[in-house]
């Protein structure tokens, strides 16, 4: 099966007061296309800053990411950004959606952003998937945290993505509601057949995907395989 | 990789769209921001539409400001060689005599000082002598009849028919005098005037020699001849015989150029008030943006490029500032019809009110580049901000702080200020000199604020009270606002403080007294003949002789050594022309007075026997011509040649009512040319005034009396006049500062807010969040105003030493006021924000600010 993310050698330090902080030390693994992946570890241990790396957020210290056999040490941050447009998708823990748009103009955005045409039918699309086609004309503000969350899944596979990161993305959600958004996330996933990478402490969420990577004080600890085949 | 493309061409309509998308929920928020560039933009527009409706009057009305196609005049009689060449010139030819002397109405049984014109031929050519009943323009030239300016009709309550008395003739009051060529009605209030013909004058008695008379020849050219080019040629033989010319042109140049001053000033005063919406813009942006931080990290990780990025906000801006503009500009243009009605007495012609599309043009493009440029530096940070932000917020402002451009936005921003500033002075010096300035109040306040938080850390103790800790400590911790708070407000202080203290110090200069035992009544032109009767007659009607002195008419022939021509041909030489145009009228005495004071030198009282003739000679015109001790001149004293060397240089108060002289020489040596005396004294009432005139008019009809009280009336309305206006563009600065105030103490709430809203949560009551808020912006307020005022108080004294060039004497009420409304105002501002916090329950607040 194809790599659709290879990292090797990752390592992210930073200078602070003088001293260098190692956040993410000599990390390697490939992540296979079309399979369900979670970085798992504790508070601090450096998964979320892993997460921005993957996803070409940030620039590594040393190491390469390859992102759909794109190098991504190699591109500048607007190369990275048009990587991103094209290629991932992202949930994040707190919505992040865009306050002043309505939910169908933020799941538009991505697709408005390639230039596509026949977005709004097929955002709409996505809203009904979710379960949103009569809030689309709602702003972020005039939705509950699960309905945010839900627009913002539409929003992540509005560019059909070769690849998901999704951090903590239950992390804002009570557990009933974050059981219909896990649902979704997994089911949408497997309808489009992308990849999926989520960040999580949540153990119970990390056992629903077919791997666990497991990082502790900024290296990889484990890396192993769930009975989620 | 599938064809992977890392060139997206950039969307320009899909950016509009996020631009117009992005607003729509801060559109309330935007409008502190478009009310900044309003103001500035409205006063801009005004004073542009103004000057340029006033340059448009000129041109069309400039002839009929002279009434001629050339004007020569000269206060002697003309020679008899140049007669020929006076003859020559024109084919229509006018002939007019001006002095100022006392009219007796015979009806009112008074008198006043008027400015007699004595006119022979069909002067003006050009506009007319607007009379009631209108031919009277015309007819009084034909028998024993007169002008009069319709002021002296109605203080007089004269009618047409009426007599009045000039000299030795009574004339009959043909019609009322509305208006003469170039005449202003602040002109006609201080010496109204009366038109008799010519052909009376010698008959007035008033044509003696030594009367002060202008001699004025006015011409008509039917034919098409270049008059300048005449002027130039005949320029010399003129300038030898002390003839001035003025042509229509010279007159549209003085005229542009005397008002060009009044609009310059007018402008930079709307400069200030758009300098202060930058602050407000710049300061607004600055949160704005801020505030965008987590939407602008969010585009970026869903693929917008950070020049996409930069190009949304830069459209928002663009679109703010063009909404700004036009709103400035239309209320601009409503407003200059407003300065025309408060202009008119000073201005010697009509003037038109059109709507002037280029300073409307040029009013929105200035609020476009301003919006655009003050709003810059923020703006650029955005190309900075990393999509990281959306895992992890991180608002540090060393994203600002490392980017090399802001150098060159900087740079723009000086550059900027400086070339407008001099476009709106007319100099590179006062340009630079003004952008130094506001980059000197901007460090000054910007270290006064981080040495306020360095002190704040420093000096807070455990041992305070929770409030006072909690409100100072909010001064200085993250995302506090102290810097941009006390720059913004302490600027908009320190600009408005300017504007208050400056007028105060330029309006104490010419604030004259006529209280107490001044001298409020002057007698000139006693010949000296008449110099005892006169002062006998004074004291026999109960008043004192404040002082009587002898005054000599001279004018400069060689100033160390060079003469007029001298100086023309050679500009290095640092004398300026006009020095020698000038008459001096002279005094001689033994010492000075208590009102000068000698700097330099020595003052010496009598001439010595043998030597040169040391003179005193007045600060200004010693700096002016660059006259220092020990330099020669040679006067000219009535045809007599005579060589002085200065022996002394006298600062002069002419803050007091007293003759006061540029030039004094010293006793024994003028007491033999002619001259005539001034008398000054002091008449306690109107009545006693009325009486005392008629008496000295009856037995010396020469003798010219001014009532300064009058006068000072009438200057005391053109003071007020002035002010009004200077006040009137003020107010936008005004208005300005307080949008900038208010938009500055607005923009830090959404700071503040989740602070106030967690120590809800967590127990804090209203009181004591009121408290907290009260106190940060009490000190803020207090700390900006105080700066502000200290830098405008050192400002004004700079503006008074080195550009007025008068005494630093400031009132410094207005500054104590301007100082609590600052704060007040501030601390009320600030309470007002937080009313949502204190009102509602925090949960309520913290679902609206998510």
């Amino acid at each position: 099966m194809e790599k659709v993310l290879q990292i090797i050698n990752l390592s992210k330090t930073y200078q602070s007061a003088g001293n260098t902080l190692t956040v993410l030390d000599d990390i390697n693994f490939s992540v296979l296309a079309g399979s369900t992946n979670a970085i798992v570890g504790p508070s601090g241990s450096g998964k979320t800053t892993l997460l921005g790396l993957c996803a070409g957020l940030d620039a590594p210290s040393s190491g390469i990411v390859e992102l759909n056999n794109i190098n991504l040490g190699k591109l500048n941050e607007d190369q990275r950004a048009q990587v991103r447009n094209q290629y991932v998708g992202f949930i994040f823990q707190n919505f992040q959606l865009l306050p002043t748009l309505t939910a169908l103009e933020n799941v538009m955005v991505p697709l408005e952003l390639r230039g596509e045409k026949n977005i709004k039918a097929l955002s709409m699309e996505l809203l009904d998937k979710v379960g949103l086609a009569n809030r689309s004309h709602h702003y972020p503000s005039q939705l509950s945290g699960g309905e945010q969350q839900r627009v913002s899944l539409a929003r992540a596979f509005s560019n059909s993505p070769k690849i998901l990161f999704a951090d903590e993305p239950t992390g804002n959600l009570d557990a009933e509601t974050s059981e219909k958004v896990v649902k979704l996330i997994f089911d949408l996933n497997k309808e489009a057949g992308t990849t999926l990478v989520l960040v999580t402490h949540d153990l119970d969420l990390a056992g629903k995907t077919q791997r666990i990577i497991r990082i502790k004080g900024g290296k990889l600890v484990a890396d192993e395989p769930t009975n989620q085949q | 990789m599938d064809n992977f493309n890392l060139k997206r061409k950039i969307n320009i309509p899909w950016l509009f769209e996020m631009a117009w998308r992005d607003s729509r929920r801060n559109r309330s928020r935007l409008l502190l921001f478009i009310s900044a560039i309003v103001f500035g933009i409205a006063a801009l527009v005004a004073i542009y539409s103004f000057r340029f409706n006033l340059e448009g009057d000129i041109n069309s009305q400039a002839a009929t400001l002279i009434g001629a196609d050339l004007t020569i005049s000269g206060t002697k009689p003309i020679e008899a060689d140049l007669k020929p060449l006076l003859d020559s010139l024109g084919d229509k030819r006018s002939e007019q005599r001006d002095f100022v002397s006392m009219v007796y109405f015979k009806k009112a049984e008074a008198t006043r000082l008027v400015q007699v014109r004595a006119l022979k031929g069909e002067f003006p050519y050009y506009g007319s002598l607007e009379t009631t009943p209108i031919q009277a323009g015309q007819t009084f030239r034909t028998g024993q009849n007169a002008l009069v300016d319709k002021t002296l009709m109605l203080q007089f309550n004269a009618k047409v028919n009426d007599s009045i008395k000039v000299g030795n003739v009574t004339f009959c009051i043909a019609g009322v005098l509305n208006k003469a060529p170039g005449q202003t009605g602040i002109s006609a209030g201080v010496a109204p005037t009366v038109y008799i013909p010519l052909q009376y004058l010698e008959q007035t008695g008033l044509s003696k020699k030594g009367s002060r008379i202008q001699y004025n020849f006015f011409y008509k050219f039917n034919s098409k001849v270049d008059v300048e080019k005449l002027t130039k040629r005949i320029d010399l033989r003129l300038d030898k015989a002390g003839l001035n010319y003025e042509t229509i042109q010279t007159r549209k140049e003085n005229t542009g150029r005397s008002f060009g001053d009044l609009t310059r000033f007018l402008s930079l005063v709307g400069f200030i008030a758009l300098l202060l919406g930058c602050v407000g813009v710049a300061s607004a942006i600055h949160i704005y943006i801020r505030e965008k931080i987590t939407s602008i990290a969010v585009m970026r990780c869903l693929g917008v490029k950070a020049s996409e990025a930069f190009i949304i906000y830069l459209i928002q801006i663009i679109g703010i500032g063009i909404i700004g503009s036009v709103i400035g500009a239309f209320l601009g243009s409503a407003l200059q019809f407003l300065l025309p009605s408060v202009m008119k007495d000073i201005l010697p012609f009509t003037m038109s009110t059109n709507i002037s599309w280029l300073a409307i043009a040029q009013g929105i493009i200035l609020g476009i580049i301003i919006s655009v440029l003050f709003a810059l530096l923020p703006l650029i940070s955005i190309r900075n901000i990393s999509p990281l932000n959306t895992l992890r917020l991180n608002t540090d402002n060393a994203i600002i702080n490392k980017d090399p451009l802001r150098w060159l936005v900087y740079f723009l921003i000086l550059l900027f200020i400086t070339s407008f500033s001099t476009l709106q002075l007319g100099s590179w010096v006062a340009g630079i000199f003004f952008t130094v300035g506001v980059s000197i109040a901007f460090v000054i306040l910007t270290v006064v604020a981080w040495l306020l938080m360095k002190v704040m850390q420093l000096i807070i103790k455990n041992s305070w009270s929770y409030l006072l800790r909690q409100g100072f400590a909010n001064l200085y911790r993250p995302n506090n606002q102290t810097i941009i708070l006390i720059v913004s407000i302490g600027l908009s202080t320190a600009f408005i403080c300017t504007l208050f203290l400056v007028q105060g110090v330029l309006m104490k200069q010419i604030t004259l007294s006529s209280s107490g035992n001044q001298s409020n009544m002057i007698l000139f032109d006693i010949q000296a003949s008449q110099k005892k009767s006169i002062a006998d007659l004074t004291r026999k009607q109960g008043l004192p002789v404040i002082q009587q002195v002898p005054i000599i008419t001279v004018r400069l022939e060689k100033i160390k050594g060079k003469t007029s021509s001298d100086v023309k041909k050679d500009t290095t030489l640092n004398i300026p022309s006009r020095a020698f145009s000038f008459e001096y009228r002279v005094t001689y005495r033994d010492s000075i007075t208590a009102s000068e004071k000698v700097i330099a030198g020595t003052f010496v009282g009598k001439a010595p026997t043998t030597g040169d003739i040391p003179v005193s000679i007045e600060e200004r015109f010693s700096k002016r011509n660059h006259i220092n001790i020990g330099d020669h001149l040679v006067f000219n004293v009535q045809g007599v040649s005579m060589p002085v060397v200065v022996g002394s240089i006298r600062q002069v108060n002419y803050g007091k009512i007293q003759t006061n002289f540029q030039i004094i020489f010293p006793t024994g040596v003028l007491e033999s040319a002619p001259q005539f005396y001034v008398l000054l004294t002091h008449v306690p009432s109107n009545k006693a005034s009325a009486k005392f005139q008629q008496v000295v008019v009856r037995n010396f009809p020469n003798v010219s009396i001014v009532d300064l009280g009058l006068i000072l009336t009438v200057v005391d309305e053109l003071l007020d006049k002035i002010g009004y206006i200077i006040k009137f563009m003020s107010a936008f600065s005004i208005i300005t500062g307080l949008v900038v105030l208010i938009a500055s103490v607005r923009i830090s709430k959404y700071q503040r807010i989740q602070e106030s809203v967690l120590l809800r949560t967590l127990g804090a009551s209203r009181k004591q969040i009121f408290a907290i808020t009260a106190l940060e912006y009490l000190f803020l307020g207090t700390l900006s105003a105080l700066t502000g005022i200290l830098i405008a108080v050192s400002g004004t004294w700079l503006l008074a030493k080195y550009s007025f060039e008068i005494p630093f004497a400031i009132d410094l009420m207005p500054a104590v006021i301007l100082f609590f409304v600052i704060t007040l105002l501030t601390v009320i501002i600030g309470l007002l924000n937080s009313r949502s916090v204190l009102n509602k329950p925090p949960l309520e607040i913290l679902r609206n600010n998510a």
